[in-house]
């Protein structure tokens, strides 16, 4: 979502922009399905057997993952959102992930085996 | 109170506006529950100073300890179990007494002495001038950083006064000794000193999460007109990163507290391996926990938190070089991409504390190469604020005293930390004192010196009156001097195997009487440090006077004494509710000491560039004085 | 003194002042529930066969919680979207449909959900006494079909007096379906619908109890993380309700006369912090209940 014009309620510039938002009410709502049809999707595959449970929890990631790149993109406006956002959340993912994967390393590696 | 962009200026002292009040502030509202940075950032400058003060005297009762081991503390031997309670009957200190003192010395001084100095007081007070700005984005957040601030740190001290005294267990709190120190008969199940420093830390942590918030977005967001990022004084770069530091660094460690609050309140066993047992008895706890999680979380903080506490004092020292030298920084760009790159890699060296915990070869090869990486932009900045002294024409006032004693000092410490960066010398090295050299090389004589630098430069803009030169002098030299007696043979008693956290200072253990060093065993060591500490804590009491006395005595300066080109020095001194008496523009670089042909040998930051001087970069025509 | 840039863009970056703010506390949360999500996966890999559980939480009402969030999460947005359409009363009416969602969550969750939880009782048997309690774990049974060893006992804590007395020796318990019926290949995964206590009860000598407990965070790792993760979460879940109740009331009213944008900004930034919330319960909901 765009950052809004400086403009007050009686313009015409403004009733272009409010008819904008109302484009993407619709939008708002048909996400909001999708995120309640995958939750029934998400509960539903976790009743399938994927192999491995290391599989199975791949799956529910992905799915999970999907939904929250929707909410992410969509209802917090991240799709449209500016650079400097978009640099701080990279680099915090790059840490994030930096702490799941060094942690990681670093227990499993030992020369002891366990 | 419609829109605005533009910064608002106040020509009529008396023009009243219905929505903005702060003329009539009482008395709490202007010098309590202020939202001014500048009231805030003195605010935790006092604060700051006065932890640094009393983690300097349990540092004191320490050295009394390792001096003079079991002996009953002379003079205040008497009135301390009044106060500390039977921790040190008869002014003898128990172990467990010395082990909390060790534990606050840490916290105290960390995290509520220099984070809340060196980036909350000083970025505060500076930044927001130093950028031009009326305030920070955030002034009520700014607030409620500074009180969530004073509750962790008044946890804290209540900390002491609670049955068993406060925590003990480190400043690193590592388990399963923290979840089970201060347990049992004679401990309430919360009001203890473990329990109690967990919930003051998380005051703590939210304090600098908010000043986080507020110091980044100000500092991208109220720059003023022509102040481009490669215009910024290194101070306020320096403070960027460590902004971003405290925000995605903290968080885990505040998510480790809560797990070891839930591990002692709820008795979970995040922390707790099975089969542990305690006292002879097997534990009643799930088990299935890890130690070792605890110690990655912790020091995922730990590690980006050394270059909290050390990047300020880049920034004040980048300053005050400049400044006294009469010339620009060398090597500006240089300065600015090496702290960017140390932000980025302070993330990923954390296991380096954590050699000795039997990690493999690979992820330990991975950790050794990031943290010599790290030491390469470190070098950058030293060595450019080394060669920025080059040709220059230095005035050694107090605050270039500091600033210079600190640059062969961070070296020290810095240089010192090479070894340590070697898992195999480490195997050698860990929890020794030749640690406790290091990092104190680096945070005593580096980053206070830093400090004390910027309290002795900035006080005039917070004050209009100058601290005395002659009392700093007396401040600087005994401190400097008994600073390097202090810490310098540590490394020598480290060398020699002495051991972290004897609370007997090595008289019972034959590696630190066995040999000596120097002439000395590391045992007989201790006593001409706790000498030196005791001379260097009379020395800081000429800075406290002066401090004080000169706020109402001292020499009365201009808004611009130290001939400073900064934009902070063109706002009065000091500088009213909402800093500038008109909005200032920057038309050149922060640095512009001795230009060729000029009257005056420095030029401020907000002077208009003659079309005469114009070099080869052009400035946008508007900016261009006609 | 105004602070520039509250309510309009600064020019090269495109953005207002909260919004640079709310992301940059954002990306302090992901690292916040990263810290513990890290650790949720470190005591799950580490935990021994048999000692992570499954099919212990009722499903059907934690999708329904799940259900509940999305559904505030469009409710709010559809706020803010109001407030920018200058439309207060469509604002008004969305922003209680938000708190009424996030009022619900956090009854489920408080006021049933948890409650039930205390309510249950699990017992770890000692390895050596594993074999004494077959016929209420089915280990054999397990082994033979590859599914995980059972060391548990759970069920309905009958004589409560036994938790705290040293003096009562044994603990009667009704037991869960996969005890009472431990080689029924219907109990070998978890259902969808929760499965009630049984009525047949088992007596379960103290000393041949590792470990037992109600099903409080010391239970084990997993009701640990559990209570932790979900616990933080609700007080988000909490803070975030209490902001939107403050910008419901009539003060929010007064600031939308005078001033129509800002009260949409503080929307749109308070909305950010919900969405983020419901994005970490996206998350929780399939790690802990379903997987």
């Amino acid at each position: 979502m765009n950052n809004p014009p400086d403009i007050s309620q009686d313009s015409k510039e403004y009733e272009e922009y409010a008819h904008g938002i109302r484009k993407h009410v619709r939008g708002y709502l048909m996400v909001g399905a999708t995120l309640l049809v995958f939750t029934g999707v998400t509960v539903a595959l976790s009743y399938v057997h994927f192999g491995t449970q290391k599989a199975n929890i791949a799956v529910a990631m992905l799915v999970a993952t999907f939904k929250a790149g929707l909410v992410a993109a969509i209802f917090m406006h991240l799709a449209a959102e500016k650079r400097l956002i978009y640099r701080v959340l990279i680099f915090t993912g790059f840490f994030v992930l930096g702490l799941f994967w060094l942690t990681f390393f670093a227990w499993y590696d030992y020369p002891i085996f366990r | 109170m419609d829109t605005s962009t533009s910064v608002g200026t106040h020509h009529e002292p008396h023009a009243h506006d219905a929505a903005h009040e702060h003329h009539e502030l009482g008395f709490w509202r202007k010098y309590i529950f202020s939202t001014d940075h500048k009231v805030i950032g003195i605010q935790y400058g006092l604060c700051g100073l006065s932890f640094l003060f009393l983690g300097f005297c349990l540092m004191m009762l320490m050295r009394w300890q390792l001096a003079y081991p079991g002996q009953a503390l002379p003079v205040i031997g008497k009135w301390l179990p009044h106060i500390f309670g039977p921790g040190i009957a008869d002014g003898k200190m128990t172990p467990d007494f010395y082990n909390s003192l060790g534990a606050m010395h840490g916290t105290i001084m960390i995290f509520a002495g220099v984070v809340p100095l060196a980036f909350a007081a000083f970025g505060n007070f500076v930044v927001p001038l130093q950028i031009g700005a009326p305030d920070m984005t955030f002034p009520k957040v700014n607030a409620a950083s500074f009180w969530a601030f004073a509750v962790g740190g008044v946890i804290m001290l209540v900390s002491f006064f609670v049955p068993g005294g406060p925590a003990k267990s480190g400043w690193t709190s590592y388990t399963p000794l923290a979840v089970i120190s201060d347990t049992g008969p004679g401990h309430n199940p919360v009001f203890n000193g473990q329990t109690l420093w967990l919930i003051g830390f998380i005051f703590l942590i939210t304090s600098s999460l908010l000043g986080a918030v507020n110091f980044i977005t100000t500092i991208i967001q109220l720059r003023a007109k022509g102040l481009t990022w490669m215009r910024l004084p290194f101070f306020v770069w320096a403070q960027f990163v460590t902004a971003f530091l405290l925000l995605l660094a903290f968080p885990p460690l505040e998510a480790a507290i809560i797990m070891q609050l839930m591990d002692r309140v709820a008795h979970t066993s995040f922390f707790m391996p099975a089969g542990l047992v305690l006292n002879g008895a097997p534990a009643y706890l799930s088990g299935g926990g890890s130690p070792l999680l605890w110690q990655h979380l912790f020091w995922f903080l730990g590690h980006p938190e050394v270059y909290v506490l050390i990047l300020p004092a880049f920034g004040i020292v980048a300053e005050i070089l400049a400044n006294n030298s009469r010339k620009p920084l060398w090597g500006y760009k240089s300065l600015v991409f090496s702290v960017l790159v140390i932000g980025f890699l302070s993330f990923i060296v954390w296991a380096h504390h954590m050699w000795l915990t039997g990690m493999g070869s690979a992820v330990s090869a991975f950790f050794q190469t990031t943290t010599l990486l790290i030491s390469i932009p470190s070098v950058i900045i030293l060595s450019a604020f080394f060669i920025s002294l080059w040709g220059g024409s230095i005035r050694f006032n107090v605050p270039m005293l500091f600033t210079i004693a600190f640059l062969p000092m961070f070296g020290i410490g810095g240089l010192t930390g090479i070894p340590l960066a070697f898992n195999s010398a480490d195997l050698y090295l860990h929890d020794t004192y030749y640690v406790i050299a290091h990092f104190h090389y680096i945070v005593a004589p580096g980053t206070i010196f830093g400090l004390f630098a910027g309290v002795y430069f900035w006080f005039p803009k917070a004050t209009g009156r100058k601290m005395s030169e002659f009392w700093g002098k007396v401040h600087f030299w005994p401190t400097l001097i008994c600073m390097n007696a202090i810490f310098l043979p540590m490394f020598l008693q480290g060398m020699a195997g002495m051991h972290r956290r004897w609370y007997d200072g090595g008289q019972g253990w034959n590696v630190a009487n066995d040999h000596t060093v120097w002439g000395l065993t590391g045992f007989e060591w201790n006593k001409p440090i706790s000498w030196a500490a005791w001379i260097m804590g009379l020395a800081q009491i000429p800075f406290i006077i002066n401090f004080f006395w000169s706020i109402k005595h001292g020499e009365k300066v201009n808004d611009n004494p130290w001939e400073a080109t900064t934009l902070e020095w063109t706002a009065p001194s000091p500088p009213p509710h909402g800093n500038f008496v008109t909005t200032p523009i920057a038309y050149r670089g922060p640095y512009e000491y001795s230009l060729p042909g000029r009257e005056r040998d420095y030029t401020m930051q907000n002077e208009p560039v003659e079309p005469a001087e114009r070099t080869r970069r052009k400035p946008p025509a508007e900016l261009v004085h006609a | 003194m105004e602070i520039p840039y509250t309510i309009s863009t600064r020019p090269d970056t495109g953005l207002w002042n909260a919004k640079i703010g709310i992301w940059l506390f954002l990306a302090s949360e992901v690292m916040l529930f990263g810290g513990l999500f890290s650790a949720y996966i470190f005591l799950r890999i580490d935990a021994p066969p048999g000692m992570w559980p499954h099919g212990l939480l009722n499903v059907p009402v934690g999708t329904m919680n799940t259900a509940i969030l999305i559904i505030s999460s469009v409710t709010v947005v559809l706020a803010w979207a109001s407030l920018k359409m200058r439309k207060y009363n469509a604002y008004w009416w969305y922003m209680l449909a938000t708190i009424s969602c996030g009022i619900i969550f956090l009854v489920v969750k408080l006021g049933y959900e948890w409650p039930q939880k205390f309510d249950h009782f699990g017992i770890y048997i000692k390895t050596e006494a594993l074999g004494k309690y077959e016929q209420y774990l089915g280990n054999a049974y397990a082994a033979e079909k590859g599914l995980p060893p059972r060391l548990e006992i759970t069920g309905h804590l009958h004589n409560r007096a036994a938790l705290n007395d040293p003096n009562i020796k044994e603990y009667e318990v009704a037991l869960d379906p996969l005890n009472a019926d431990p080689t029924n290949a219907e109990m070998d995964r978890p259902h969808f619908w929760p499965r009630p206590a049984t009525e047949k009860i088992a007596t379960i000598e103290k000393e041949d109890v590792q470990y037992a407990t109600m099903f409080e965070p010391r239970h084990s790792a997993y009701f640990a993380s559990y209570f932790t993760i979900t616990g933080l979460h609700g007080l988000h879940v909490l803070g975030g309700v209490l902001v939107f109740i403050y910008m419901w009331l009539p003060v929010s009213k007064r600031l939308y006369q005078r001033n129509p944008e800002h009260l949409a900004n503080r929307v749109e930034v308070s909305g950010l912090f919900w969405h983020f919330v419901d994005l970490i319960w996206i998350f929780v909901f399939p790690l802990f209940y379903l997987l």
